[in-house]
């Protein structure tokens, strides 16, 4: 059995009591892609804002590597090897994709003031770098990113290529772990099979572990070794996809309560 | 699509519309907010003011000319079409010329009112200008039929030749444009234009344009028309020129470029160098004005343009760099005095600097935008009030301030005087060349990427690994280093420092420059600093339009209004920011450009459920 990267041990956050997660308990392993599946407001999100460190959990705790990521920053979180794309699209649109891919490995360099004032040596050779590395996961995704669209600003992309561009972005963070939030969400079939494709690549080729909250079962089937069903901040099954998918509770948190039961 | 691009070549233009298909709502509120503006601006007491600076004597004075331009710009705008995508532009004819002219008569009832209310009537109590020199100024001192008829007479032509402006060709409004804009910047730059030719012995040019001998200035008739066909001439002559260079820098190979900018760089230089042993007294100091603000605007820029963070009590920086400067230097600051070297007290400076930034921005800096904005307005005034403060007032004078400030020499081998405007113009270009290079380089890094993604949205910033604290402060601490080193100067400068010199209007000011130049743009600034404070002048410094004192913060305001409605970007834009703001019309120009990528895969099956 392969390296336990992320343990949830029995977490659980309210918003002023609201449930928004409960005694969740959850494990992702070294080279794992574990989907995370569930109705409308089933506290998905904010799953994924706890691991990142952009909410604290009221209770519980969360660990990376065996070490625990209560109380860190977010920025922390990402440097410690957890990087995360956001379901509503948020990139920094003015400036050029180039730049958001460079952005993102500040916690990667060093380079400060002192460096940029000097144009010393090292900070020439960090440039250099962070823009190769850069390009390198730009390309990833094809022609799409690169080229004379290296200097254009983010927010000149359609949609699809914001999409691809966020998982760049979180890649270049250079992380062991990526969370993506629904990353084929407003996708038409054609594209959002080619990034199925390109989301087992990531594993495969570029070593990373995934976390995937998708609604499009489609691609939950295609890709996950692992599958978590949550309703209402509960983990209600867990499994294969297969067994998920039969499991009766999954079925009902989806389609309701047959009729005659509810009433 | 290939419609769309065929317009873009050919603007087919639809019929002209009839005369009376007017749209008579618009003009009659063009004709009242034009009326209110001259009722306004009269009352203001520009006219009677403004009218001891000519434009053309004696012809126009700019008294005249601050309420002229009025029915002239509404006349004009009444009839602006706003074209949208899709959409053609009608053929001007007469119901433009009408719309002009109707604008225009409204306009001047605004006059007729105040004439005859000023005649009969004395509210003198509330508007202290209602008095009988401004009824002079307005009726000529011909009587109330005379001033009537003349100002429903001029603004209805002039609002007629607003109208105007629409039909004539573009071949005959830009050299009319252009020849306005050297006519009006050759009035404008008189005294420095005056300071030069005296330093270039070229005093018989300068006497040929401008009126000899008349204290209230102005070009003489020859001279505007001289200049004028000089506006004409660059037109049709140099602008081809122009744009023909330009192009050729475009094309011209990466390395060709760098190797262009250097030598535009080193030509900047150079006439830094030259130009102050040429400029007069005044003009020299003038320019260190500008130069002082420039050096504050140029660390706000970084502080408020590149990283975001909308600090007004930017003051404090410039205060701690006076006080820190003139208790280190000058023999008679109370309590503490050691009397060190200018260059030796600036290490000290950029060490409080420092001090201070992490001071004021630790306990704001994890606050955002209106919040932030708040309370450094808070800390940038309790910074003077303690500085004033009896328990200071040992170290900083209090209100007596810190006289006796030595000239600002440079470890024994230089020294600037004070008094000398030369020599400090040398001492703040020099600062002023470091902050843009400072800048220039911040902005193009690590760090400066990082101001801009704080910039663009904080919170994404921080979950893709950056320390938003740590790089919001060393923007801040920047900043502060930059105001300082103003500080010092403008210690040296002056000789002295009081706390009134470090008013919050100060920091207002500054905002005002960075903003009205192009926020986030090196270049932006300068202008800016240019424009506001050598042409309108600074807080408590005069510029080049003297008269215009009095006017400068209403003008200010009036500008900063105008600029964040019409371009919010700046005299000279950041292209970043300016798609910011204009993010559609952008988009719209790319998509026309076919810059913008359609999804490839093409309409064909429907979008994957959200
Ligand atoms: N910051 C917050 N404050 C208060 N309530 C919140 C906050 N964030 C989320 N919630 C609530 O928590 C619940 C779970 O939200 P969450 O966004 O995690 O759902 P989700 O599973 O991601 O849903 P979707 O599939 O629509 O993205 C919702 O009821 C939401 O309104
Ligand atoms: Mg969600």
């Amino acid at each position: 059995m392969s390296e336990r990267l992320l343990t949830i041990d029995n977490l659980s956050v309210t918003f002023g009591g609201l449930h928004a997660l409960r005694n969740l308990n959850f494990h992702v392993d070294r080279g794992e892609i574990v989907s995370v599946i569930g109705p409308n407001g089933a506290g998905k999100t904010t799953f994924f804002n706890m691991i990142s460190g952009m909410v604290t959990p009221t209770e519980g705790d969360i660990r990376f590597k065996d070490q625990s990521l209560i109380g860190l920053d977010p920025n922390q979180v990402t440097a410690r090897g957890i990087a995360r794309t956001f379901q509503n699209v948020r990139l920094f649109a003015n400036m050029t994709i180039l730049e958001n891919v460079m952005v993102s490995q500040h916690c990667r360099t060093r380079q400060g003031i002192f460096g940029a004032l000097f144009h010393t040596r090292s900070f020439k050779r960090e440039e250099e770098e962070i823009r190769a590395y850069g390009e390198e996961v730009l390309s990833f995704f094809g022609s799409r990113l690169v080229g004379y669209r290296l200097h254009q600003p983010a927010s000149v992309l359609s949609y699809a290529n914001r999409r691809r561009l966020e998982i760049a972005r979180a890649m270049a963070t250079r992380p062991e772990v990526i969370l993506l939030d629904e990353p084929v969400a407003g996708m038409n079939p054609k594209e959002s099979e080619e990034l199925t494709g390109l989301i087992g690549k990531l594993r495969d080729d570029w070593g990373f572990t995934i976390v995937m909250i998708e609604h499009d079962m489609g691609v939950v089937r295609d890709v996950s070794d692992r599958v978590v069903v949550l309703d209402h901040g509960e983990t209600i099954a867990q499994g294969s996809y297969d067994e998920v998918s039969t499991n009766p509770d999954v079925i009902e948190a989806y389609l309701g309560r047959p009729a005659e039961e509810a009433s | 699509m290939t419609s769309v691009e065929h317009n873009l070549q050919t603007p087919e233009l639809a019929p002209a519309r009839p005369v009376l298909d007017q749209d008579w709502r618009r003009i009659a509120r063009f004709g009242a907010i034009g009326a209110l503006a001259l009722i306004f601006i009269s009352l203001t007491d520009m006219p009677d003011k403004l009218d001891g600076r000519m434009i053309v004597e004696p012809l126009l004075s700019m008294g005249y000319f601050s309420l002229l331009w009025v029915p002239f710009l509404f006349g004009n705008l009444v009839t602006r079409e706003v074209v949208l995508e899709g959409m053609v532009a009608h053929r001007k004819g007469v119901r433009e010329l009408l719309a002009g002219a109707l604008v225009g008569l409204l306009s001047s009832l605004g006059l007729v009112v105040l004439i005859y209310l000023l005649d009969t009537r004395d509210l003198s109590e509330p508007l202290v200008n209602w008095n009988s020199d401004l009824h002079t100024v307005l009726t000529f001192g011909e009587g109330n039929g005379y001033g009537m008829g003349f100002w429903i007479a001029v603004c209805v032509g002039l609002g007629l030749l607003g109208g105007l402006f629409h039909l004539l060709p573009r071949l005959v409004v830009q050299p009319l444009k252009a020849a306005s804009i050297v006519v009006l910047g050759a009035v404008v730059l008189e005294s420095a234009l005056n300071d030069l030719s005296e330093g270039f012995g070229l005093e018989s040019l300068f006497e040929s344009l401008f009126k000899k001998g008349s204290d209230r200035g102005g070009l003489s008739v020859t001279g505007a028309l001289v200049l004028a066909a000089f506006g004409f001439a660059w037109v049709f002559v140099l602008n081809a020129q122009v744009a023909k260079g330009k192009q050729v820098f475009q094309q011209a190979k990466e390395r060709n470029r760098s190797a262009t900018m250097t030598v535009s760089s080193v030509v900047g230089v150079a006439l830094v160098l030259i130009l102050p042993m040429y400029l007069g007294r005044l003009t020299n100091d003038l320019l260190v004005n500008v130069g002082l603000f420039l050096l504050l605007a140029l660390g706000l820029n970084i502080v408020v343009g590149l990283a975001g963070i909308l600090d007004l009590g930017y003051v404090a920086f410039f205060a701690v760099g006076g006080y820190t400067a003139a208790i280190l230097t000058s023999p008679s600051s109370p309590g503490f005095s050691p009397e060190l070297s200018w260059s030796v007290a600036i290490i000290a400076v950029v060490g409080m600097a420092i001090l201070a930034g992490l001071f004021i921005g630790a306990p704001v800096i994890r606050m955002r935008g209106d919040y932030l904005a708040i309370v450094t307005l808070g800390f940038g005034e309790i910074i003077r009030l303690t500085v004033r403060s009896d328990w200071a007032s040992g170290v900083t004078g209090g209100a007596q301030g810190i006289l006796n400030i030595p000239n600002a020499d440079v470890f024994g081998l230089f020294s600037f005087k004070g008094t000398d405007p030369q020599q400090m113009l040398y001492l703040v270009a020099a600062f002023c060349a470091l902050a843009i290079y400072v800048s220039w380089r911040l902005e193009n890094s690590r760090i400066g990427r990082a101001w801009m993604a704080v910039r663009e949205d904080e919170s994404v910033a921080e979950a893709m690994g950056i320390n938003t604290v740590n790089a919001k402060l060393q923007a801040f601490v920047v900043g502060a280093i930059l105001a300082s080193f103003s500080g010092a100067i403008f210690a040296a400068k002056v000789g002295s420092v009081f706390e009134i010199s470090f008013k919050i209007l100060i920091s207002i000011v500054i905002l005002v420059v960075v903003i009205v130049g192009g926020m986030g743009r090196i270049a932006g600034v300068i202008a800016g600093a240019l424009v506001l404070i050598g042409i309108l002048g600074g807080p408590n410094q005069p510029g080049l339009l003297s008269e215009f004192s009095e006017f400068k913060l209403l003008i200010y305001g009036a500008l900063l209004v105008w600029m964040m409605l019409q371009r919010p970007e700046g005299l000279i834009p950041n292209v970043r920011r300016s798609r910011e703001l204009h993010q559609d019309e952008f988009l719209q120009d790319a998509w026309l450009r076919k810059q913008v990528d359609e999804d490839e895969a093409g309409g064909e099956g429907e979008v994957a459920p959200a």
